[in-house]
């Protein structure tokens, strides 16, 4: 599936997810964040870029893994994103959907 | 909207508190806060010692009347064969991320998930508030339990 986001064709996922980081950039990552319902602010940004640096490592996220990260408790997590907020940080963030149940 | 008879509210029943229960009850809860779905949990019987703060750290696997522990039900019954399975469990919950009780319900309550006590349970038991964790919402008859189901999409499990 593929769509125009911020003016760019965009592959995604069915849901939703971009199936190419390469394709990512802040615009889109704002675009997304919209749809969401999210307006992003400078500790939104903090968390995706963490999220994003987990995942360049390699490094499997869930939640527990958040509220351990030092950036961010439980909390604030769902604060910034209220709703399913690892699956919609990790989409806004570029990356693909984690796959943990915790 | 279009509905689709989406799961909107997960309304969990726990009765057990043997720790492979309480796992699938919290792991439950946890994955539905994290699809956006609500969740509430109503400790209930034995169910209570999973929040009550000088048990919740020494739940046990049932070694007995568990046929897929694949273990004879006189063996399981010998003196701490318990305890050896659970720290058997134990080893490859860690191995998978799984936190522990404790640190599962802080969790739970920073993810939004309400924790009831019944007040039925509470009273047999002769516990009082202090005795349980302080993450615990409150103490509830299960009339109010139902009434903090209200609404459409909620969905009632019993463990």
């Amino acid at each position: 599936m593929d769509k125009i986001i911020s003016g760019k064709n965009i592959g995604l996922t069915d849901e939703g997810f971009l199936k190419d980081f390469a394709q990512w950039d802040k615009d889109i990552a704002d675009a997304l964040a919209a749809e969401n319902q999210i307006v992003l602010t400078p500790r939104h940004w903090e968390v995706l870029t963490y999220i994003q640096n987990e995942f360049k490592n390699d490094v499997p996220l869930s939640i527990r893994k958040i509220g351990k990260s030092g950036i961010v408790d439980i909390k604030e997590f769902y604060q910034l994103f209220p709703v399913a907020p690892l699956k919609t940080a990790t989409k806004i963030a570029g990356i693909p959907k984690p796959v943990s149940c915790i | 909207m279009e509905d689709k008879g989406q799961i909107k509210k997960m309304m969990i029943i726990q009765s057990k508190a043997t720790l492979e229960n309480v796992y699938a009850c919290f792991v439950l809860a946890n994955g539905a806060r994290m699809e956006g779905i609500e969740a509430e949990i109503f400790f209930t019987f034995f169910g209570l010692e999973a929040i009550h703060n000088k048990k919740l750290d020494h739940l046990h696997v049932a070694t007995v009347g568990n046929p897929a522990m694949h273990m004879p039900t006189l063996l399981g019954g010998l003196p701490g064969m318990e305890a050896l399975a659970t720290s058997m469990m134990k080893k490859e919950m860690e191995k998978i991320d799984m936190p522990d009780v404790r640190e599962f319900i802080e969790i739970l309550s920073a993810s939004g998930v309400k924790l009831w006590a019944c007040k039925l349970a509470m009273d047999m038991f002769h516990y009082n508030r202090e005795d349980m964790i302080e993450e615990l919402d409150g103490i509830l008859t299960v009339g109010d339990f139902y009434k903090q189901g209200a609404g459409e999409g909620t969905h009632m499990l019993f463990i």
